[in-house]
Order: C-alpha cells, then structure tokens, then sequence
C-alpha cells in the first residue's frame, strides 16, 4: 500500500505522521512547518531582536543541537548572530562524549565554540565531587538540584564571555510540562510564580533567556532531527535515574497516552496559573558575593557551593535556605571532597501503607545509590 | 531481665519505661486512652481524641472562612460516598441539641442518580433508590432526589451568573451572628429552634422531590447517546462533573439554596488540582479547589471537607458506623490508563507512599492561588460550561493556545470541501480549536459547533474534541450558546452599560 500523499506539497510521499495533527508530511515540509513555527514564536514573543547577539547552550543533546541549527538557518531572516556556548559539568563518562558531539557540530556549521567548566569556575567542584557528597544523606539525589543552578551560572558567564547579549536554550513543551507537574509535587510555589512564560527578561542585569522550542513537543524535535540527519548525543545523563524529575517524566508519558495534547494542555495551565503575592519570590537583588541576580543576600549558586564547602550539601536546599553565619574563606582549588554528613534520623513511616520494601534511604542507610530494595 | 552487675543496694530508678512500638503505645492527644487508629505520620490517637480532633477540623474550616451565615438555607450535596457521607452526619450532629456550639445553618440534601450515565439499567437503579431513599429519611432534612435526566429540562439561565451578592466580610457576618442571637433571645429562648426543627421535620413526611417512576423514556435514550458518544472517558467523566453542577445549581436556585455543601476530602483535591493542571485548566486552579467558588454569582459552593484525608474519613466511617451507599460510577472497574482523572489518582497514590508529604504538599500549595486572572486583565467573556472567565489568547499568540489552532503546514489553501449549496465557510478559522482536524476530514465543520466552542474556555474546548457531535449536549446549552453568538451588533454596544442584569430576566430564550 502507497504511502499517502504529503498534504502541503502534494508532490512527495508522506513520510511521517504530524504528531500534533496527524497530517501526512513529507519530510521536507515538516522540517519547513517547524521552522516556521519557531520563526512565528520568536517574532511573536519578541524574543531576539535584530542585532542581537545569541549564546546557544549547547549540551550535544538533541533540544541543543535542533535549537542551534533551526537558529542558525533563521539567522539571517531574525538579523541575529549565534554563539555556542557549552558546559562541562565534569560527569565523567557522559559530559565529555557530550562535548565531542558539540566540537563536530561547531566545526560543522561553523560556529565559534566557548567551553566553560564547573572545575574552573567552581573551584574545582566538578558534578561528580557533588554527587559523591550528597550521596545518601536524602531519599533522591540532591545533585541535580546542584546541576541545574550552577549550569544556568556557567552558561551566564560563558554568555558574558563571549559577548551576548541574549542566551537560549532548548527547552521544549515536554520540558516545560514536566516542570510544571514536578514543582507543584514539591510545592514550589516561587518557581511556580516565575515560570510558564516563554523565558524571563533578565533583569537586575541577568542576561534575558528564552526557549524558542518551547511550544515544540519532544516527537517533534525528535523527528525534525531524523529528518535533517543531525548528529547529535543521544545517551541520558548518569545521575537522572534518581532525580525527582523522573517521576514527572513518567507521569506525563502516561499522561500523554491518554490524551495527546497533554504536553501542551500543561504549558497552557502553567502559562495562566496565579499564585498569591505573598507566595511569590522577593524583587530580585544582586548577590553580595558575586554580583549575580539573586533573591535574598545569596545567589543561589553562592548558596548551593557555600554548604557544599562545609560538608553541609542540603544546607541551601529546603526549608532553611540561607547561610548560616559570615561567608567562609575563598576554597582553593580543588579542595579534596569532604566527607558525606551523618544520615539524619529516618523519617516515619506512614504506618497506612502497606507493608513493603522501603524506599531508598529510608532506612537511614549512607548508600551510594538506591537499593536493591527500592519500589520505583 | 536481671541486669548483669545491677547492685541490689541502690534503688530502682523511677521512670516511665521507654515505649516499645506496638504495644503500650497511648494516645499521643490525652497520653490516657489506647489508640485505635494512625493517622499522619505516626499519630496515634484514641477514639474520643478521633472524633473529637474530626469533628473540631470540620468546625474550624467553616469557622475560619466565615462564610456561612446562621440561618441561611444549604444544601448538602451527597453522593452517597464516604467523603460526602461523613459531611451529612457531621452537619446532622452539629445541628443536634447537645453539641457544642451547635451549627446554625438550615440545611437539605439533595442526591443525584447517574445511572444513566453510567449505563445502569432502570431496575438496578431502582433499587439503589430505595435503599437511598431510605438513608435520606433516616437524615432527618428535607431531601430531593434527582435524576441526571432532569438536564433535558433545564433552562438556558442556568449557565448565565447572576448579580453577584457581596460577600460577608468581617463586620456583616458578626453582625449578622449577633442579631441571629438576638433574635434567639427575644423571642424568648428556644422557640427559633423548635421552630427550625418543624421546618426540618415537615418536609420529610410529604417526600417533596420523590420522583414517581423512571423519568422520560427520550430522556434516558439521549443521554444514553450523549454518553455513548463521548470518545474518552476522560471527556465523560469532565462532561458529568459539568452536568452535575449545572443540575446541582439548579436545584439550589430552585428551592431558595444559598450555599452547596460538596463533600471533597484532602485527597480528592489534591488529585483534583493535579488532573485540573493536565486539562488545562491552570487558571481556574482557585475555583475549582478552593473552599469557596463563586463563580455562579448567587449560589456559592462550599467544601467543608477539605482538610480530612480520605484515610480519617474512611476511619471514622467505620468506627462511628456513619451510613453511606456505594453507587458504580462512571469510570468503576476502568484500567488505569483509562482517563486522566485514573491516571493521576494513580499517581499520587503511589507517590505519596513513597513520600509521606504528597498529597500535603500539593494541598497546600493549592492554599495559595487566587482567583484572578495571571496579569490582573478585566474580566472578559465566561465560558459556556465552566462559567469561568475565557482564558483563550488570540490565535497567533506565542502560547500553548496559539501553537495548537495555527497550522504551519499548510502551504497551499486547502481545497474547496464540497458543500451543498453554500459557500465554503471558513473552517480553518482561528477560533476553531479544531482548525486542523477539518482540513483533513470530510466532515464539514458546523457553524452551530464552532459556534459552541468559540465560547469555550481552554479546557473545555479539549474536551469537546472528543464529542463528536455537539447537537447531542442537551438542549439549554445549545440555547444559550445561540443566544450569546448573537450579541448586539458594534452599533448599539456603546451605549449598553456593562455588566447589567439585562441578560439575566431575559425570559426563555
């Protein structure tokens, strides 16, 4: 049986299935549909002006890699230069074949490259020395938390390091809609207040961010990358198995089984959701150590690398979120990594649910990863 | 056991031996009683300390929110269920002669039979009519039964919000509960409450909304349809909720109700919120949760349930033999991945136990949303189902709302869809949710559905997608949809005063 005809051309054979409609496309109009569409939301938001210059976070992952090569195909029409900037987070085994991936594509489309390093900037506190010290003092792992805020400061200074004047990255509706389920799980109520637009403006002189993709579902992205045969790195990070998100993730898969338009639907709610004054964060300021946007006397980068320093990793996650006492002392680089704090005492169990094997690090163990033993 | 090297001289310390857990363990409220249930994370308490911390919950959510005021008619809406069970009883002691500061609002109840909905046949539901009937009477409040079918026969106001009627704010609702006493004490002590339970006790006995029989065979054949229609269960059980609380409304305004009691626990809210978000319905978050929704104007929903879990209702159910009913609802024995509303339960039943602090969690941030729009924009258009502000962008936006109508793949105009006779109508207009869905079928896309669903909120336009044929919706939805498309035309517009009651003593229509 012939494939159907591509409804926009009617010349080629579909060769796909639009996700969102279920037209039959060629491959060529669906790579022309999307781009249109990431053209529509830039100029509809207002997200680049002519003239600017762009840092393109680049990861080697498929959002990063699409996100780049739509931009730079557009560039010309939005008058907007583009940088790459890429962060090596020091996750041995996944970060550097990453960043292969990032070199052959900068060579490729020829791109200045930038690579800032959490070792350089973050006095040697590379992800791994992180994670080795916030093992097993928590149910889930609190690297990730540490990953993303100091991933957002890097791509700040690699930003500013190569002159920009505006950093996107590849934030697609899955992405967004997974944020929005997990911090309504963990009752974020600032982060809740701050999100669902298209990006923020930057102000108290952050640089302004924005997601071009972000009203473009994860097939999407996926199939435009098979379409234009992007070579990109297509293996998850280490530490996301243990991380919240992951349950987020999960949940909007099922979600979306049962009804597709689920990723978007959430975008929309997260887009419209309001939050009471007094729930939502402070004016931002400036950071008193480093001059960074921040919400209270700290940024939360500061904050984060402050306790990491201490051999106190949750001091700036949770409820007690500001340092204690005067700052320490610059760290000297690298510092070797502290030992993992004593396990606090083991919640209580919900004597309601049924007997079974207990969650990771209930049982107060200080265990690398999660046991055998865990449920999910 | 002997302590080895224990020295017999010296005396046996005093103290209180350390719990050991599982036995001995007391009451952690009065340190007196055993325990006989676990609620929270570990607490234990003993059955009086139970109710007395239950009961105390359910006084103080009405307490705080002050917003009923003594004397004023509610109705308690019941399904039969533990949450909306243990709402009645608890409304039925506090009105009682001994309780403490006893409640002070007239009460009714009111039932509403799904079974049609659920495809139950006219005998099953019979008998569970019997068997409810019996419990209301048992309640001792004038009670109504009434079946879904009764839709057919509602009018077109029921979805037009009335004047709204302030809201009691600090000084009215003390002075009103200083005058109610007042009252109470000049016309000389208890008559007022001999005189409510008259009130209360008269209706029982003349069974005021017992429907005869089945109502209209045609009735129970469209909804029958409707029902069968609908593609997901996700849209049905949406569908029902929204029938439900449109016949609920009805019945209130009917009989002189000012306030509808639903009986949503802690859990079922929290599902609630979460299942809201992933329909997209974001910006009603507050109404649609909250303790009070007043997006009706006249008739304000109350969920005094809100703080109890299901886990302290359902115990409490059992240790106080309070009576409830089970009813098969629409999605029983449904799998899992059946609808959305499934899927959530699912989740965050797993969740929480693996995360003790879940569904707390999400509750509380639930505390805090408002009922405003995100940017503080003017109140606009109020959807035709949901009765809550339009929260639809322009088509072209750079939104969620603008991705899904605009179509980027469509290079060439579609071509012409044969039509009979008329001009091909503009079917792939913005306002159309389903832009993309009529270039592709061969099914025009009607002027009456896209009339319906250009008055759609964002939400409600999702589940519509799923009803093949809106012509199926009963018939006041219809009306009042044609009624609103044919707003007053740009001319006479400005010199109509917003907002006035015009809309609402129209007759009929």
């Amino acid at each position: 049986m012939p494939a159907p005809q591509c409804s926009s051309c009617h010349a080629a054979r579909a060769a796909l299935r639009c996700p969102r409609s279920g037209q039959a496309l060629c491959g060529a109009c669906f790579c022309t549909a999307f781009e249109a569409e990431v053209l529509h939301t830039v100029q509809a938001g207002r997200l680049l002006p002519p003239g600017a210059v762009v840092a393109v976070g680049a990861s080697g992952g498929k959002d990063s890699t699409v996100l780049a090569h739509v931009l730079r195909e557009l560039a010309p029409r939005l008058g907007v230069s583009l940088r790459l900037v890429a962060v090596d987070e020091g996750i041995g085994g996944y970060r550097d074949a990453a960043l292969a991936a990032v070199r052959r594509q900068a060579v490729l489309w020829d791109l200045p490259l930038t690579v800032v390093a959490y070792a350089d900037l973050f006095g040697g506190w590379t992800m791994d020395a992180v994670a080795r010290s916030t093992a097993g003092s928590g149910r889930s792992r609190a690297c990730c938390t540490f990953c993303g805020v100091l991933r957002r400061r890097a791509l700040e200074e690699g930003a500013r390091l190569v002159g920009a004047t505006h950093i996107v990255t590849g934030h697609n509706a899955d992405d967004m809609a997974e944020t929005v389920l997990m911090n309504f799980l963990r009752g974020d109520a600032g982060r809740l207040a701050r999100g669902g637009g298209l990006g923020s403006r930057g102000e108290g002189g952050a640089l302004p961010r924005c997601r071009p993709l972000q009203l473009a579902s994860q097939k999407e992205v996926v199939l435009y990358a098979h379409f234009r045969r992007l070579d990109y790195f297509s293996e998850e990070c280490v530490y996301a198995p243990e991380a919240f998100r992951g349950h987020a993730r999960h949940l909007l898969k099922l979600l979306e089984a049962a009804r597709p338009s689920a990723a978007l639907d959430l975008v929309h709610s997260a887009e419209r959701l309001a939050l009471a004054p007094a729930a939502r964060p402070p004016p931002p300021g400036a950071c008193s150590r480093c001059g960074a946007l921040a919400s209270r006397a700290l940024c939360q980068a500061c904050a984060l690398l402050d306790g990491l320093q201490r051999g106190r990793p949750r001091l700036a996650i949770g409820k007690g979120r500001d340092a204690e006492g005067p700052p320490g002392p610059p760290p000297p680089p690298p510092p070797p990594p502290p030992p993992p704090p004593p396990p606090p005492p083991p919640p209580p169990r919900d004597p309601g649910s049924a007997p079974g094997p207990a969650a990771a690090g209930e049982c107060g163990a200080a265990c690398e990863g999660r046991c055998a033993q865990a449920s999910l | 056991m002997c302590q080895v090297g224990e020295d017999y001289g010296d005396p046996v310390p005093e103290g209180p031996p350390p719990p050991r857990p599982g036995r001995e363990l007391r009451c952690v409220k009065c340190k007196d009683g055993l325990p006989v249930v676990v609620i929270r994370a570990g607490d234990a308490f003993c059955r009086d300390c139970f109710r007395a911390f239950y009961v105390h919950k359910f006084r103080a959510v009405l307490g705080k929110n002050r917003l009923i005021f003594p004397g004023e008619k509610v109705l308690l809406a019941w399904s039969g269920g533990p949450s909306s069970s243990s709402m009645v009883w608890q409304v039925l002691e506090g009105l009682s002669r001994d309780s403490a500061k006893r409640l002070r609002f007239v009460p009714g109840v009111v039932y509403v039979d799904e079974g049609a909905a659920c495809g139950q046949s006219w005998e099953n539901r019979a008998k569970t009519l019997a068997e409810v009937k019996l419990i209301l009477r048992s309640f001792g409040f004038p009670w109504h039964i009434v079946a879904l079918e009764e839709v057919f026969t509602l009018p077109p106001s029921v979805l037009r919000c009335s004047a709204q009627e302030p809201l009691g704010t600090e000084g009215t609702y003390k002075v009103a509960v200083d005058s109610f006493l007042q009252q109470q004490h000049t016309v000389g002590g208890s008559p007022s409450p001999t005189q409510q339970e008259e009130q209360l006790s008269q209706p029982c006995t003349q069974d005021p909304e017992d429907p005869a029989g089945p109502p209209p065979a045609a009735h129970i054949e469209a909804l029958s349809r409707l029902f069968d229609s609908v593609k997901t269960l996700t849209a049905k059980e949406e569908l029902l909720q929204t029938l439900r609380g449109h016949l609920l409304l009805h019945v209130a305004r009917t009989h002189g109700y000012s306030k509808v009691m639903t009986g949503d626990s802690c859990t079922r809210l929290a599902i609630k919120l979460m299942t809201s978000l992933a329909l997209g319905r974001g910006a009603f978050l507050a109404w649609d949760t909250g303790f009070s929704d007043e997006r009706h104007g006249d008739v304000v929903v109350v969920r005094p349930m809100r703080e109890h879990t299901l886990k302290e209702v359902a115990f409490y159910n059992r240790l106080f033999a309070v009576p409830s009913i089970f009813t098969p609802a629409i999605d029983t024995k449904a799998p899992e991945k059946a609808s959305i509303h499934r899927l959530m339960e699912g989740f965050l039943l797993r969740l929480q136990a693996q995360f003790p602090s879940t569904v707390s969690t999400v509750y509380r941030t639930s505390e805090k949303l408002v009922k405003a729009p995100r940017d503080g924009c003017a109140a606009g258009p109020r959807c035709l189902l949901c009765m809550c502000s339009l929260d639809v962008d322009t088509a072209d936006s750079a939104t969620a709302f603008g991705a899904q109508t605009q179509d980027f793949s469509q290079t060439q105009p579609p071509t012409p869809l044969a039509e009979a006779g008329a001009a091909p109508m503009p079917c792939c207009s913005a306002e159309v949710g389903r832009a993309q869905k009529c270039c592709q079928s061969t099914l025009l896309c009607r002027r009456e559905d896209s009339q319906v669903i250009e008055q759609l909120c964002y939400g409600c336009r999702v589940n519509m997608k799923d009803v093949p044929s809106l012509d199926s919706l009963p018939p006041y939805i219809l009306a009042e949809a044609q009624f609103r498309s044919q707003r007053p035309s740009q001319d006479i517009q400005e010199y109509l005063v917003e907002n006035s009651d015009e809309e609402v003593h129209t007759t009929g229509s």
